[in-house]
């Protein structure tokens, strides 16, 4: 019988191989931030143990950084010796750092693949959750913590427990795909999935409505793989793929001949089964909003905000979390999305702050102003983003909208920096989580394309974007 | 680590689904470079309010459950970030089971790497926990929680039993494989970074 791309990945990276117990699985690339770093190099300097591939493993740091002017010392007394920790620990241990200064400091998982680091058909594993991004060149990229942080930088490897199959299957084709993003159709399958669905799985995207989209877009995909629960998610390498990957800075020599490889290899074969099916026809796909607590509570742009009674489908837990989700965000069930207020918007995050990103959101606002009510920032998902949207005029765009052009991090998508939202603020957000207090205590978070973003901004409050013209 | 042992006391029911570990540990408490004294910060924003004031409708509030080792929550516990700093923190307030319906996996694993048993079970045993005012007992090794009306037994993967039993060093063990990582590095593909 067949195997599927996860299979086939998985199988070329066992070391050790025992019966009802996990494999020892070989990691190719070890990406490192400052958060979930420091007290895994500790317990190497307790055991004395040293990095065993500091040639596999690269550092930045994105969590925590500010992003205003950089030439100005940071406020934030723990937040700065967190980023000095990171410095010390990867000189220390001999570990390339992109650090604060550097043009190739951004967030984790934008810079991966701009860098040519993320390759099709390897493991990749980081200490936070969006590693599933990566998988959208056909790599198996897992989120981890800081123990198995530590385990992979002592020996390049992990004990794992090998995850089920899940097909996703995208059909059909956007009507208009400008105003129909990647983020509509991952917030959709999160919709219809759950927030457990992909649980215990490796989900591999398909269909059309896959192989259709760009490489930004395929990342905003697997990269809320986490968001449906899934140990990671994939999507096979193709042209588009290899073509991303070619000439960048750390694009390995011999990549011509790992392409030829790659094309045989690494796709699902046509007799290979899957533990758990879904199918997503997007025809008629409308733009996504989150109105509740979790990715899973989102409904149409179109669409009222269900009753708890409709959300929960009779599941006496779902309709408390519906009911809890409704009165923090403050919001009223039957409430047309249009109708929802706004006071601040974020373009930014590893989901939706690469260039393609920021192109889609500057044509919504050339020309306009941010709405007196609103107050927006852009911050670019990596410092070569911010280059490239500057050499193309973005930023200019931007900044004569009154949106702020910042510098790039993580920033108020988990607000560890001084981005956050104030108590009670409602966020129009392109960020992957609306998690109570999740950009600031108190603060209320909306999960939207970059379009639905930028559009909101303009009008002070939601906006049907597929009703402008986007052409 | 230290070994797993029995616990009895009486359980924390926190009836909530969709539990996530910005929740658990909100990302004000992630700027720390040690792994010890997280307990303070265990759902801080629902143990305290914008004033840092105790908000008495919380569960973990209650001085009732003052000691408890045991959480019982619903679906879906530790969805969301990879923050291992979710288990520390939980192991540092005194917790060392939890239980729920479902568990995501990321914190599933976390939970194993620091001494604590994370129990799934299916809904209606999660329901009738939540209820449970007496004092409740894990025993790992039968893999049986005794409750005053009965037995429930519970499954967990051998492996990670022994574990958790013996408190292993992961990285100790996985050292004792040294050949073979060596013997698939030669074969490896995959070009070094730099």
């Amino acid at each position: 019988m067949g195997k599927t791309l996860f299979e086939k990945i998985w199988e070329s990276h066992i070391v050790v191989e025992k019966q009802n117990e996990p494999d020892l699985i070989y990691i190719d690339r070890h990406l490192v931030h400052e958060v979930t770093s420091p007290q895994a190099f500790d317990g190497l300097r307790m055991n004395n143990r040293k990095v065993r591939r500091p040639d596999l493993t690269i550092a930045t740091m994105d969590h925590n950084v500010p992003t205003t002017d950089r030439s100005l010392p940071m406020l934030d007394e723990t937040s700065s010796i967190q980023i000095k920790t990171l410095e010390n620990n990867c000189k220390d241990f001999g570990i390339k750092l992109f650090d604060i200064s550097s043009p190739n400091q951004g967030i984790v998982h934008v810079i991966g693949p701009q860098l040519g680091i993320t390759l099709p058909g390897s493991t990749i594993v980081c200490g936070d959750s969006h590693t599933s991004t990566h998988g959208a060149f056909g790599a198996l990229a897992l989120g981890i913590g800081t123990s198995e942080v530590e385990h992979v930088l002592a020996s390049q490897t992990l004990w794992l427990e090998k995850p089920k199959t899940f097909e996703v299957r995208v059909e059909g084709k956007r009507k208009n795909p400008h105003a129909v993003t990647a983020k509509d159709i991952i917030l959709s399958i999160i919709k219809n999935i759950g927030t457990a669905g992909g649980t215990g799985t490796v989900i591999e995207y398909r269909g059309e409505g896959i192989s259709d989209l760009s490489m930004d877009q395929r990342m905003t995909i697997c990269n809320m793989s986490i968001e449906g629960g899934a140990r990671a998610g994939l999507i096979a390498p193709d042209e588009k793929t290899f073509d991303y990957l070619r000439n960048r800075e750390y694009t390995p020599k011999n990549y011509e001949s790992l392409v030829d490889s790659w094309r045989d290899e690494l796709k699902t074969d046509s007799d290979a089964t899957f533990d758990k099916q879904f199918i997503l026809d997007i025809n008629d796909i409308t733009p996504q909003v989150s109105w509740g607590t979790n990715p899973g509570m989102t409904c149409d742009v179109d669409e009222p905000i269900p009753s708890p009674d409709e959300f929960s489908n009779g599941d006496p837990n779902q309709k408390k979390g519906a009911e809890k989700a409704l009165e923090y965000m403050d919001l009223k069930p039957g409430t047309m999305i249009e109708d929802i207020k706004i006071d601040r918007v974020f373009i930014g995050s590893c989901t939706n702050a690469r260039l393609e990103d920021l192109i889609e959101a500057s044509k919504i606002i050339q020309g306009q102003k941010v709405a007196s009510t609103v107050s927006a920032m852009v911050v670019p998902g990596s410092q070569m983003v911010k280059k490239q949207a500057e050499e193309m005029g973005l930023d200019k765009i931007f900044t004569d909208a009154n949106f702020e052009w910042r510098e790039a991090g993580c920033s108020m998508c988990l607000g560890m920096n001084p981005d956050i939202l104030s108590p009670g603020e409602r966020c129009a957000s392109t960020s992957n989580r609306n998690f109570e207090g999740r950009q600031g205590n108190g603060g209320r978070t909306h999960l939207v394309s970059p379009v639905m973003a930028a559009a909101a901004a303009i009008n002070g409050h939601f906006v049907d974007v597929r009703k402008l013209d986007l052409n | 680590m230290k070994p797993f042992e029995n616990v009895k006391s009486i359980v924390t029911p926190l009836d909530m689904v969709n539990v996530d570990t910005d929740q658990i540990v909100p990302k004000q408490f992630l700027k720390l470079v040690q792994k010890s004294g997280f307990g303070k910060f265990l759902f801080f924003n629902w143990r305290y309010d914008e004033n840092k004031n105790i908000k008495s409708d919380f569960i973990l509030n209650d001085s009732k459950y003052d000691g408890s080792k045991i959480l019982v929550a619903g679906d879906n516990f530790g969805c969301g970030s990879s923050r291992e700093h979710a288990v520390w923190a939980l192991d540092d307030y005194g917790f060392s089971v939890i239980i729920s319906s479902s568990f995501a996996d990321i914190f599933f694993s976390n939970c194993f790497k620091n001494g604590i048993l994370p129990i799934s079970l299916d809904s209606k045993s999660v329901e009738k926990l939540l209820q449970e005012t007496n004092s409740v007992e894990v025993d790992l090794e039968n893999q049986i929680i005794k409750t005053s009306s009965e037995d429930i037994s519970f499954e967990i993967n051998s492996h990670k039993k022994k574990i958790l039993l013996e408190g292993l060093d992961d990285i100790a063990q996985t050292f004792q494989f040294e050949d073979k990582i060596c013997a698939f590095e030669e074969k490896s593909t995959i070009p070094s970074v730099l």
